[in-house]
């Protein structure tokens, strides 16, 4: 059979697609409110490359889960996408259809929630939700729907007798499972996944994201991974983006951001977490709190906060520069120039 | 919800997660409130703050604003029926039968009274009746509910049974029972038998509320400081729920004009009063219709609607906005947004 | 099970505090109004219907209350529930009771199921389509509709479909001259009689299904599953009826059952002004009457039918939730 849901190599060769699988231009998303317009997400853009782990991290209210769901094409009014593209496999999905987008969506990109409690049809069994997805797309013989709906299950873990089960059955942990599980039916080239371990434990979330990882790396799929946490993401993350105030701060490869990092955000925010190894630092928050998004300061976004704000910072906002193959939002760095993204 | 004549769902209703939409408008409401106001910032929000807070978004919202209007007209009338209309409601002194003309706006009844008269002077104890059983119930209503609430336990268990069990006892049968047994006593009576049977309803709704309250860290401040429970019921849980309050106060109200004008149809109303359901009864028993007087029944039956629009919209504004989702969305703009960057 | 269970016990409950609450009324009120009653009527009824309403009224019997009390319960359960005192003098309450209920049952039992489908089927039709002037102008309209007392808007129908407009009738279950059977034409009219007080009972009661379904469906479109059909690339009708509205549907179930109190009490006005012969036309005319052992009965019977209907929509509930099924 040539044809058949999650077709492709499962012998560990970790790219079925080569090259750009997401290119993200200038996206941008406004909430159209009575009290005015918040812009959430400002002129956005980042590439992803087939079969790459990208982390993108921020506090509450950054926009990073709106910036996932403009990806994904998922938002709801009061939001809108005014602006960008996002062009996927070639296509570019602004605008599009629900119709449209409904021979893309699951089958070459899937969604996973934050809470699977809240994600999972509450009145239907697990069973019947694997079904829908595959059925929406043409999959019609039931021993092979049953059939892939075991082998996903027992790719994350679970013993497929739970496909019966209702979510509310199932452990915080399984829920979870099964959500990705359900996002890798079809073995997508691009999975979106906002949050997926805040509602877990510790423990439960490093499984969770070890598994995650060695499923990426078996089937080959790209990862879009959105957290607050960055000491979690940063461990299996191939790239990392930090968003604040609706923008990117600051964009490389994971090891030089998570070491390195040149923004004071990015620095702020890896200060904040304390090692359980070396020296015993005093905890240094970043004072202060993110900017009204319905009212945007003139300037940098940061320089409220920032310890090392200079005069100009208020007067003109920075653009992106490039340190060391990193990109910058940041004016210390504009006038160094060395190495290209 | 304390919609209009809406039966309780099972509880609470259930919130999100923390979807991207929240993320971006923290400042503004809290999802998840079963209904009345946001609660804001929880302990310390006084009456007097959520009053005031109240004021701003009746004057923002179209429902609140002509809802409020109808009360505030109806009261007015109900204050200074004399300076409207000259005439005694009760004399009857007129030629009978009368249609309108400018000494007899409405006309005149069978018994040759003068209909305006009778509207006007109609509307003071149709408000005694409303705002009387709003008070008692709701204070009734409050007392149970918080009560069980914070009691817990077999307090709870037991108040609950009792609430359930009058819910769903068909209170118009068990009026209209208890009013034949009770035939022509007076307004007090009315308004104390209703009250008494109505109270359910609301109680299941603040009982849902002040639980929700149980465990907030005021609360637990509060007991820490060695505060009684009496105390702390009064003087802090109330005052936190004012907004709701408010609402289960209308709802009561409603009620009691359409329960009342509607004992007083079957002829169990205090005869000595001359009220809108009074008029009814009368007109129907001498065929106002068949006999040319449609006003005299037209008429009365209008102000029912328009004194119980008024407290309607006024709650139906206040759901709305303890709500926002359920606001009047601006149409869809499809995303064809190509903005060449 | 054990949910439906638990049902079943406050549904007995429930059943038990009416028929407390129809023993002990009378007897609270001064002077106890249907000793006098009885007393006046007493000349014509049979001893056995004597011994009933002793029980029941606590009239001229030599028990003491308690033993009233169970011989009332007693009663009840073998469905004596003595004579009708004034309606039909001597003639057993059970009998006139029953031959009332049909036309109720017919009237507000198609009628209410009919206003809960359209008004569920238009509310999430509405949440589905939001936007534009009609989703702003569509709950004040509604929330109006449902002040409007019943009785008031039967009568303003009769005004202007029947006596203005002479075009149906608004008097009796049936016109008169005819003799009742299971005839075309006497069918035919009974069904002209019933499309007045129908109508008003549709427009009434559809009010309250439309918005509340609205205001679930929103809120339900507004959760995460619905928002994962959507990723999942799932038809629009799909995620409407499978994901949104089976949700959605499912306080409005519940509610259906609570606002049946209403319901009654609106089909008993709606009776009373269109002179339809049914269990609420012939509450009133007890009422009018003080024919108390006939009022009573009819409260019973009502309860007992909301009740039931309670239960019927409980066990549709756990069949369509799981959560509420318990195990596991």
């Amino acid at each position: 059979m040539s044809s058949g849901p999650g077709d492709g190599p499962r012998d560990g060769s970790a790219t079925r697609l080569s090259g750009t699988v997401l290119e993200v231009r200038d996206l941008s998303v406004e909430y159209v409110m009575e009290r005015g317009t918040v812009l959430a997400v400002d002129r956005v853009s980042f590439d992803l490359a087939a079969g790459e782990f990208l982390g993108i991290v921020g506090e509450s209210g950054c926009g990073k889960s709106t910036l996932l769901f403009a990806v994904a094409q998922l938002l709801v009014p009061p939001a809108e996408i005014t602006g960008g593209s996002v062009t996927f496999k070639g296509r570019n999905m602004v605008g599009l259809t629900d119709t449209e987008l409904s021979s893309v969506r699951w089958k070459d990109l899937s969604v996973v929630m934050q809470s699977a409690m809240n994600a999972l049809n509450p009145v239907k069994a697990i069973q019947a939700q694997f079904a829908d997805a595959m059925r929406a797309h043409g999959v019609t013989s039931k021993t092979e729907i049953a059939d892939r709906s075991a082998e996903v299950l027992k790719m994350v873990g679970i013993d497929p007798v739970h496909l019966k089960s209702y979510p509310h059955q199932l452990s915080g942990g399984m829920r979870q499972r099964s959500m990705i599980a359900m996002a890798l039916l079809f073995t997508p080239d691009l999975v979106i996944m906002d949050e997926p371990t805040s509602a877990l434990d510790v423990v439960a979330q490093r499984s969770l994201m070890v598994q995650i990882k060695e499923l990426q790396e078996r089937l080959g799929f790209a990862i879009i991974f959105v957290t607050h946490d960055m000491s979690l993401v940063s461990h299996f993350s191939d790239r990392l983006i930090v968003m604040y105030a609706g923008e990117v701060a600051e964009a490389g490869a994971t090891r030089q951001v998570f070491d390195s990092p040149q923004h004071p955000y990015s620095i702020g925010l890896l200060e904040a977490f304390p090692s359980i190894r070396g020296p015993r630092v005093p905890l240094t928050g970043i004072p202060g709190s993110p900017p009204d998004l319905a009212r945007i300061p003139p300037g940098c976004r940061f320089a409220p906060r920032c310890p090392k704000v200079m005069s100009r910072c208020t007067e003109a906002p920075p653009e992106l520069y490039p340190v060391d193959g990193t990109l910058v939002r940041c004016f210390l760095h504009d006038g160094e120039g060395a190495g290209h993204g | 919800m304390a919609t209009v004549q809406t039966p309780p769902g099972p509880g609470e209703a259930g919130g999100g997660t923390e979807t991207a939409q929240a993320e971006a408008l923290a400042p503004v409401a809290s999802a998840g409130q079963p209904t009345g106001l946001p609660l804001g910032g929880g302990g310390g929000i006084t009456g007097a703050r959520s009053l005031r807070r109240m004021g701003r978004a009746i004057t923002s919202n179209r429902k609140a604003t002509v809802g409020t209007a109808l009360l505030v007209l109806f009261i007015l009338v109900g204050l200074f029926p004399g300076v409207i209309a000259h005439d005694n409601p009760q004399a009857e002194i007129y030629p009978r039968s009368l249609s309108p003309s400018t000494q007899h706006w409405l006309g005149t009844t069978s018994f040759g009274q003068d209909i305006f008269a009778q509207v006007v002077w109609g509307t003071r104890p149709v408000l005694l009746i409303a705002f009387g059983v709003g008070l008692l119930a709701t204070v009734v209503a409050m007392m149970i509910g918080v009560a069980a609430a914070y009691l817990g336990g077999g307090w709870d268990g037991t108040l609950n049974v009792i609430t359930d069990v009058l819910l769903v006892i068909p209170l118009f049968p068990l009026l209209i029972i208890i009013g034949s047994y009770l035939h022509g006593a007076g307004t007090a009576v009315m308004i104390a038998v209703i009250a008494a049977t109505s109270w359910s309803y609301t109680a299941r709704q603040l009982r849902a509320q002040a639980l929700s309250l149980r465990n907030r860290d005021f609360l637990n401040a509060a007991k820490v400081r060695g505060e009684r429970p009496l105390y702390i019921i009064c003087m802090e849980i109330i005052p936190t729920m004012t907004s709701l309050l408010v609402a289960a106060f209308l709802t009561n109200a409603l009620y009691a004009v359409l329960f009342s004008s509607s004992l007083q149809f079957i002829g169990l109303g205090d005869p000595n009063v001359t009220s809108w359901g009074t008029m009814l009864y009368w007109a129907e028993n001498n065929e106002a219709f068949q006999t040319g007087l449609p006003l005299w029944i037209i008429v009365p039956g209008l102000c029912i609607v328009a004194l119980g629009a008024g407290f309607a919209l006024l709650n139906y504004a206040f759901d709305e906005i303890g709500n926002p989702a359920l606001r009047p969305v601006r149409s869809m703009r499809r995303a064809r947004v190509q903005r060449a960057r | 099970m054990r949910f439906v269970l638990r049902r079943t016990g406050f549904f007995l409950l429930t059943l038990w505090v009416a028929l407390t609450l129809n023993f002990v009324l009378p007897r609270l009120m001064p002077g106890n109004p249907a000793l006098a009653i009885i007393g006046k009527f007493k000349g014509g009824i049979s001893p056995q219907a004597v011994k009933v309403l002793e029980a029941q009224f606590g009239v001229g019997t030599h028990q003491n209350v308690l033993a009233q009390y169970f011989s009332y319960l007693g009663n009840t359960a073998t469905f004596k529930f003595g004579v009708s005192l004034t309606t039909q003098p001597g003639a057993s309450v059970g009998r006139i009771v029953l031959d009332a209920v049909p036309w109720t049952l017919g009237l507000v039992g198609v009628t209410t199921v009919l206003a809960f489908i359209l008004g569920t089927g238009i509310g999430i039709l509405a949440a589905w389509r939001r936007g534009g002037a009609l989703d702003g102008l569509m709950p004040p309209i509604f929330v109006i509709m449902t002040v409007i007392p019943y009785f008031w808007i039967g009568l303003v129908l009769i005004l202007v479909f029947g006596v203005k407009l002479k075009l149906l009738p608004y008097f009796f279950t049936y016109n008169f001259s005819m003799t009742p059977g299971f005839n075309l034409a006497f069918i035919g009219n009974v069904a002209e009689h019933a499309i007045l007080p129908a109508f008003t009972l549709l427009i009434t009661t559809i009010g309250i299904w439309i918005l509340t379904m609205r205001n679930t469906m929103i809120t339900t479109l507004a959760e995460d599953y619905v928002r994962m059909a959507r990723a999942k690339g799932l038809p629009g009708h799909r995620i409407m009826l499978d994901y949104a509205a089976r949700n959605a549907i499912l306080p409005n179930l519940t509610g259906f059952a609570m606002s049946l109190g209403f319901v009654v009490g609106g089909a008993i006005l709606i009776e009373e002004v269109f002179n339809y012969q049914g269990v609420g036309y012939l509450l009133l005319q007890a009422v009018g009457n003080d024919d108390y052992p006939l009022m009573q009965a009819l409260f019973l019977l009502i309860t007992v039918a909301v009740l039931l209907a309670i239960l019927i929509s409980d066990v549709a509930t756990a069949i369509l939730d799981p959560r509420t099924r318990g195990a596991g």
